[in-house]
């Protein structure tokens, strides 16, 4: 399984908290409820035992604002 | 035979309108962007799909048994084309609009990653409309409609989703609301 990514589209984002909570040991919420990973920016590397967790928020995001690839 | 398929039908039809309004009302929740009931925000967005998705195979069970049932005298285009019907047509046809609605609903709500968000959300906008009129439907068409208990299942399923529309007009609905308000101009 090759390393993959997870890229948030801010124009769609909206801060709804799902992938934030799917993906805590991933994401944090910023002061306005948007995802927020320390280092990174639109696209955040995804470690493997985290991938499933990934593909939750990808499916669920209110804002089909997450892709994994 | 016919004894046991309408008992069916009008069972199917009471679950059916519990489920979709549990739907409507998570849905409506999960707007908002926060947990409720308890349950995290990601499974609020999951109990509301797969409510919708039982109700939906409810409201089949419900049309097809009625369809062989001889009291019922549905045809074929009744699941489709509203106010055609033989017996109460009127109150059939809300019937009938309602799950056509509900069709669209489920069929964009399964392809929203094909056909986009705007065009998702402007389908799933009727769920609004689909609701009451599945509701005037079950109280029109339903041979329980008089009892006390459907009386009371029905004033509390209004009750809940009336009481959610009414969060979601309120001020205080968004999560954050008070932060990003504070980045708006006055």
């Amino acid at each position: 399984m090759t390393e993959k990514s997870l890229h948030i589209d801010w124009i769609a984002c909206d801060g709804r908290g799902l992938c934030t909570e799917l993906l805590s040991e991933l994401l944090e919420r910023d002061e306005w409820g948007y995802p927020r990973a320390l280092g990174y920016g639109s696209d955040v590397p995804v470690p493997r035992q985290l991938q499933d967790a990934a593909r939750d928020a990808v499916a669920l995001c209110p804002r089909l604002a997450l892709t994994l690839s | 035979m016919s004894e046991a398929l309408w008992a069916l039908g009008r069972g199917t039809g009471v679950i059916s309108l519990i489920l979709i309004t549990v739907s409507v009302v998570l849905g409506i929740l999960t707007r908002s962007g926060r947990p409720a009931f308890g349950m995290p925000r990601f499974a609020v967005t999951l109990v509301h799909r797969n409510a919708s998705l039982l109700g939906s195979v409810f409201v089949l069970v419900h049309v097809v048994s009625l369809f062989f049932d001889p009291y019922a005298e549905l045809r074929l285009v009744d699941f489709f084309v509203p106010f055609l019907g033989t017996a109460k047509p009127i109150w059939l046809g809300l019937g009938t609009v309602s799950l056509d609605l509900l069709v669209a609903l489920i069929v964009t709500a399964l392809l929203r990653r094909f056909i986009g968000h705007r065009v998702f959300r402007a389908v799933h906008w009727f769920s609004y409309a689909m609701w009451p009129i599945a509701l005037a439907h079950s109280l029109g068409d339903g041979t329980d409609a008089g009892t006390v208990w459907f009386l009371t299942l029905a004033g509390l399923c209004t009750a809940a989703v009336l009481g959610s529309v009414g969060w979601r007009a309120s001020r205080v609905f968004v999560e954050f609301r008070g932060t990003r308000g504070a980045e708006e101009p006055a």
